[in-house]
């Protein structure tokens, strides 16, 4: 099916654009990577001896700290008021029987699992940074307001803190070190929109579900324009 | 990130913004609510739960020549606190420790007047303020009460004034505080020198208090008509008598 429509024809040409990513969600995406290094960097300095050594300044570098940790949880909360965002962050909340296979499956990449928007490694990033960030803002604000707590959890905050920072450091290591290995990926992020044959290779089913979208909503403009404002993935949104 | 009931698929999103893809079970949000449980329960019984941790652990990170160890966050460990920028070395050529103020006789002692002075040895725990401490810290060095009698504090002294080579940082003692046994001007720590980091060549280890008013990086000792409140009890209130167990709304364990 689809195999008149747009995004089924354009194989020839590799510079055709799918939109992937809205202005608002990129947004988001730059402010909390920026409050994400801000708040690593700064954590490694007043945790680790040999980083605090040479650079000291402890009250400046824990304000900056506790500055950024509140604020990437603002950052993430404010961009709920795209619809875009809601949407994606809907796609990546559900995990369907095909995502469990797609994480048994020893090499991820056969065709025979379809991928949509987000593959089940994405949408089990997303969630589990979610639930570290949702953790660590907790934590923190015992560790911040001393009277909030009694000592005994204040330790336990303080516990779960530096357990939940560490993983949520990894996480993001591994976020950044598959971004490094695929330019088809960072490009979705940094301009909005991906090739065609980029999306088909590692989100067929996503692509499917545009043709899909542009057959049911043929008054819709056609989707495969690189200047297209809006793509037909949200069809009444 | 929303809080609402994990399995009730009618109230997933919007429905006129669900993705025609977005069938599904909703995962991740039974995996942010489920890590959020966790950390709540961590937060319960995490204190348990680290000094069994750092019983097991603790030893094997203080023979750990890589010092990888020292990176996993047990709580058990010192960490390394500066209020200033990075602090100049000091060393036995230029080390100077100056004891005046209200006193009959000032003095100046070099690294190498202090080591041949009579030390005294602890083993005592460390404990910080914010929570962690280290178990059975060997330190060994001069008592304070013994600079204090040698420099024979005046009529109207009542308390002691530290101050750093950092520049910025200082503390303070009563002077009957500074006179018990277990206040030593230190110049071992952890079985050798105190080394750069921890405030070498000489810092104070106030065994009974807090972290905070050991003063690290020592070099004055100024005798005061009053107690003069120091770095953290400017910046961040906390309590003058740093009593470990018995001041800043803490219940540790008292460290004698």
């Amino acid at each position: 099916m689809g195999e008149t429509m747009s995004l089924s024809t354009d194989r020839g040409r590799p510079t055709t654009l799918v939109k992937r990513f809205s202005r608002a969600e990129r947004a988001v995406h730059r402010a909390v990577a920026v409050l994400m290094l801000t708040c690593i960097a700064t954590a490694a300095i007043l945790y680790n001896g040999f980083l605090s050594a040479p650079i000291g300044h402890r009250r400046l570098v824990k304000l900056i700290h506790v500055f950024t940790g509140f604020a990437l949880p603002i950052v993430i909360v404010l961009g709920v008021a795209s619809a875009a965002y809601r949407s994606d962050l809907g796609r990546l909340n559900r995990f369907s029987p095909a995502d469990w296979r797609w994480l048994r499956t020893r090499s991820r990449r056969e065709a025979a699992i379809p991928v949509g928007k987000f593959n089940a490694g994405q949408k089990l990033n997303t969630a589990l940074s979610g639930g570290a960030i949702v953790v660590l803002l907790g934590t923190g604000t015992l560790m911040y307001f001393p009277d909030l707590a009694r000592l005994a959890w204040r330790t336990g905050a303080t516990f779960v803190h530096d357990w939940f920072a560490l993983a949520l450091g990894l996480l993001v290591v591994g976020h950044i070190s598959y971004a490094v290995r695929d330019p088809g990926s960072r490009r979705g992020m940094r301009s909005g929109s991906v090739t065609t044959t980029w999306a088909r290779t590692h989100h067929a089913a996503w692509v499917d579900e545009l043709i899909a979208a542009e057959t049911t909503a043929a008054t819709q403009p056609p989707t495969v324009i690189a200047s297209s404002v809006r793509p037909p993935v949200y069809p009444s949104g | 990130m929303d809080t609402d009931p994990p399995n009730d698929s009618a109230t997933a999103g919007p429905p006129d913004v669900a993705p025609p893809a977005g069938n599904g079970s909703p995962i991740g949000r039974r995996i942010v609510l489920g890590l959020a449980a966790l950390g709540a329960a961590g937060v319960v019984g995490g204190r348990a739960i680290q000094d069994r941790l750092a019983k097991v652990i603790a030893p094997i990170q203080h023979a750990d020549p890589t010092g990888l160890i020292s990176l996993l966050p047990l709580g058990a460990t010192f960490r390394y606190y500066s209020v200033t920028g990075s602090v100049p070395s000091r060393d036995a050529t230029d080390y100077r420790l100056d004891v005046g103020g209200l006193v009959h006789t000032p003095m100046s002692y070099t690294l190498t007047d202090l080591e041949n002075m009579p030390q005294t040895t602890l083993v005592r725990d460390f404990q910080c303020v914010t929570g962690w401490r280290v178990p059975e810290v060997h330190w060994s060095g001069v008592r304070l009460s013994d600079l204090l009698d040698a420099a024979q504090p005046g009529v109207g002294a009542t308390a002691i004034r530290f101050g750093s080579f950092d520049g910025t940082y200082t503390e303070s003692l009563t002077l009957e505080q500074a006179r018990r046994s277990d206040v030593l001007v230190a110049l071992q720590m952890l079985g050798h020198p105190v080394t750069h980091d921890h405030g070498g060549p000489v810092r104070m280890y106030v065994a009974p208090m807090y972290g905070y008013k050991s003063t690290k990086w020592l070099s004055s000792i100024e005798l005061t008509a009053g107690v003069v409140p120091g770095y953290w009890e400017n910046e961040g209130n906390y309590d003058v008598d740093g009593w470990i167990g018995d001041s800043n709304g803490r219940d540790d364990e008292p460290v004698d």
